[in-house]
């Protein structure tokens, strides 16, 4: 007889290690998938870390990618931190791009110094009251904020397609949906080769660390999250935090749209994120939410990116193995909660 | 006498992790036999029937029954071998009859044979004498009515030893006799019941045989007939220990300090939830509020903190008019409310954060600037956890890993080094043992004689007869009457708890 039991205690320690196991349970479970539809793992494995690592042009494209992941998760994680399900990160992304482009396009004689601040208010200012609207509702109306930022996601996608086929279309690219490249005065200058995004992701943790951990908004942040009702009791004003942090949630989402926008697509497109509002979600959920572990998953989930398009191009193998490996993962991980949280018990049979 | 008893437990232990909840326990019941099963919190009770109702398996140890080892794996062994438990907390679902309840999960085939299972639910009804309405739904229910269905669903499945845990905790003194009754005649019919309780007066009233557990272990069992609530205590807490609640004689203040006049709630549905409330509260007195559960307790506690938006009225504090503040506000004032749910957590206390962060609930935002000053709150955590006498490992330690009398200190402990003028208090001593709820009746004690006003929410009336300077009697959301508890008896405050004005003379 094997029953299940809810564990009375688990140290951190013990939850860590099963979770760094659910990891290595991934590898091992994809590379029997990879062996049964014919690919040596090995060399899979292999080659998603060279194509991610191995050259510092490719090591730049994994930074490149793990950049928005890392803000993008900044974000939601204030958001699930209150046990808001902010699901929008991608939709806040896109307008925060939006809001930067309008700045780039309204300004476009501004100097690059008075400039990119601007791009970086107006994309602050756009994701966060996108991400405002399903806060009010939710407030007003308790409507499910899961449902309402996942729909804004392909509102604000149709929003960025209208304008690239439609008034912003650039004249001068013969035909083609294009929005106009933004001018070199609105585009992210590099350091150490990379643009300059990184260190600004990096201040974001630390600043977003230091907000959560040791700030008044953050205790009350977290308050709220475990009970509106003990938050309400101990005369905190539950409408001012969840507008504030629900600001800063989508304001650095947006802030992840403005510098893909600026640094690598130096314009506006449909196709700026690729999904990377949702890998956010998934990143943010493995670390946690913990601001330092955010980097660490970001990275290696741009190294799978990065990672899975060598993989096409120098195997000829899809790079959706990658696809595969992140889903895998994610499922073994999220399945370690469960091990975290129950033990089996294995019970004496009756009559022995 | 010799003969094997019904239901045997015989060395039992049982370990969480580095706790061990018991520890070589024995007990045994016989048929027609009502055993109460005595011991402050923590020391292994629930532990120990949890393991006779298959809900735990004893790392060693045996059950015998009739002499037979039994072994079970599961609650649904423990059902098969007759044994049954009523929990604390009722296990029914609201939106069924009561008919439903009880045959609810039963083997059988695709379809439904109503008619047998009434006529099966008639007999026992009439065995046990026994009152229910099978087709009313339970939330359409009183708290006593809810036990009833659920001794009857135990009933039904065939239990022959039947477990109540804390049964009494929240039934009103006349509920409580009609359970006794039924448990009496339950015992005539042959039935063992093993009936855990803190109150020992009615331990002394309906057991025949006690055994009392302390830390785990079996300190002895006793025949009710010839033991005394004083030994059954010193058996409990392993020493001498004064049982009396004292009532300190204080001078209130000549002004009251909280004014509550024609106070009405009506929720969205229209159903009045307070209703012309009207009382006066003064300083350095405990006013006692005496009621069945959800007769508006909550709603008074929450709207005079500003959580709750009144319809009509007012409520004045030491002159001013606190409705429409915010509760931040009041809490300036010198307002303190704990109120302690069912599941002690409640509103009061974050459960997933640690004792420093669940002190600072109140305090974080007195001092200015950006940041939450931990270093000071850690000290401010230390100096109650010492002041109180909370045992934790340390001030980091999380709260829902305290044990329940601990929790209630924290909450408590930290309304009052907040020096309130007002302290609403519900449920202070909720599932609480005799040692830790004294110590919470001498914390109240200590502030009444500081001058501060005490609305204090109780559930238990001998506690509430002893503590309170008056008793107010809350029904339905009106006060009945405020009654002193010297001169009224625990009938007559049930009787006003029911609903019913006794015949008075003006």
């Amino acid at each position: 007889m094997i029953r299940i039991v809810s564990r009375a205690e688990t140290s951190p320690l013990r939850g860590n290690i099963l979770r760094i196991g659910a990891v290595f349970c991934a590898f091992a479970a994809s590379a029997v998938i990879m062996l049964f539809i014919g690919y040596n793992p090995i060399e899979v494995f292999g080659k998603i870390i060279e194509g991610s690592l191995k050259s510092a042009y490719r090591f730049q494209e994994t930074v490149n990618k793990a950049i928005p992941l890392v803000v993008l998760s900044l974000g939601i994680a204030i958001a699930f931190k209150m046990k808001f399900w902010n699901i929008g990160a991608e939709g806040q992304f896109y307008l925060g791009a939006f809001g930067a482009s309008l700045a780039a396009f309204s300004f476009p004689s501004l100097p690059a110094i008075l400039l990119l601040p601007l791009m970086f208010v107006s994309a602050f200012f756009f994701g966060g009251m996108w991400a405002l609207v399903p806060a009010l509702l939710k407030a007003r109306f308790s409507a499910s904020e899961t449902l309402v930022t996942l729909m804004l996601n392909y509102i604000a996608l149709k929003w960025i397609s209208y304008l690239q086929y439609g008034p912003w279309k650039d004249p001068a690219a013969k035909g083609f949906p294009k929005i106009a490249p933004f001018g070199k005065n609105a585009i992210l200058p590099d350091l150490f080769g990379i643009h300059i995004g990184w260190l600004i992701a990096l201040i974001l943790v630390v600043l977003m660390y230091i907000l959560m951990k040791k700030t008044k908004l953050g205790y009350e942040i977290d308050v709220l999250g475990e009970s509106e009702a003990t938050a309400r009791y101990a005369g905190m004003s539950v409408t001012r935090i969840t507008v504030v942090a629900i600001l800063i949630s989508g304001g650095l989402c947006g802030i992840a749209g403005m510098m893909q926008a600026s640094a690598i697509e130096h314009s506006l497109s449909d196709q700026l994120s690729g999904g990377l509002g949702f890998t956010a979600v998934i990143t943010t959920w493995l670390a946690r939410l913990s601001p330092p572990v955010i980097v660490i998953a970001s990275f290696l989930f741009s190294m799978l990116l990065q990672g899975g398009n060598f993989l096409q191009s120098a195997l000829k193998i899809p790079s959706s193995v990658a696809g595969i490996l992140q889903g895998i993962i994610i499922f073994f991980v999220l399945g370690s909660e469960f091990f975290v949280r129950y033990r089996f018990v294995y019970s004496r049979e009756a009559g022995k | 006498m010799t003969a094997i008893p019904y239901i045997e437990l015989r060395n039992i232990t049982k370990t969480f992790g580095t706790v061990k909840a018991n520890r070589d326990v024995c007990l045994d019941v016989n048929r027609g036999e009502i055993l109460a099963l005595l011991g402050e919190n923590g020391s292994g009770k629930s532990t120990l029937v949890n393991m006779l109702s298959g809900i735990y398996a004893p790392d060693s140890g045996s059950i015998f029954i009739d002499g037979k080892e039994q072994i079970f794996t599961s609650p649904k062994d423990a059902i098969n071998a007759h044994i049954g438990m009523v929990h604390q907390h009722f296990k029914l679902i609201p939106v069924m009859t009561a008919e439903e309840n009880i045959s609810v999960g039963e083997k059988g085939g695709l379809f439904i044979d109503k008619k047998s299972i009434a006529e099966k639910i008639y007999q026992i009804e009439r065995r046990f004498a026994l009152v229910t309405n099978p087709d009313k739904k339970v939330y359409n229910m009183s708290v006593g009515e809810k036990q009833t269905v659920e001794i009857l669903k135990v009933l039904y499945r065939g239990a022959h030893l039947l477990i109540l845990d804390e049964p009494t905790a929240v039934l009103t003194p006349q509920e409580t006799s009609q359970l006794f009754l039924i448990l009496r005649k339950m015992k005539e019919e042959g039935c063992a019941i093993i009936i855990i309780t803190h109150k020992l007066n009615e331990v002394m009233d309906i057991s025949d045989r006690v055994t009392v557990l302390r830390r785990g272990m079996s300190v002895g069992t006793v025949r009710t007939s010839m033991t005394s609530p004083r030994e059954l205590t010193e058996m409990m807490v392993g020493g001498p220990i004064s049982l009396e609640i004292k009532r300190e004689r204080t001078s209130r203040s000549g002004e009251p300090m909280l004014r509550v006049k024609d106070l009405s709630i009506t929720d969205d549905e229209k159903v009045s939830l307070l209703d012309n409330v009207r009382f006066d509260l003064f300083g350095g007195e405990i006013l006692g509020v005496a009621g069945i559960a959800g007769s508006g307790q909550k709603e008074l506690c929450e709207t005079i903190a500003g959580l709750m938006k009144a319809d009509a009225g007012s409520i004045t504090f030491l002159g001013e008019e606190l409705l429409g503040l915010s509760p931040r506000t009041i809490i300036k004032k010198g307002i303190s409310m704990s109120f302690i749910p069912e599941d002690r957590l409640g509103m009061g206390l974050v459960a997933g954060m640690d004792i420093t962060d669940n002190i600072l609930l109140k305090s974080y935002n007195l001092k200015k600037g950006l940041f939450v000053d931990r270093v000071e709150g850690a000290l401010h955590a230390e100096r109650i956890v010492a002041g109180y006498d909370i045992s934790t490992p340390s001030v980091s330690h999380i709260v829902k890993k305290l044990s329940g009398g601990n929790i209630q200190k924290v909450l408590l402990g930290r309304e009052i080094e907040m020096s309130p003028r007002l302290l609403i208090t519900a449920y202070p001593v909720r599932g609480l043992d005799i040692g830790a709820s004294c110590t919470i009746y001498d914390m109240l004690n200590e502030q009444k004689k500081k001058g501060v006003a005490i609305l204090f929410i109780g559930e238990d009336l001998d506690v509430l007869r002893e503590l309170s300077d008056r008793i107010m009697v809350i029904h339905n959301g009106k006060i009945m009457d405020i009654v002193n508890p010297e001169t009224t008896s625990k009938e007559d405050i049930g009787l006003l708890m029911m609903g019913h004005a006794p015949e008075k003379s003006e």
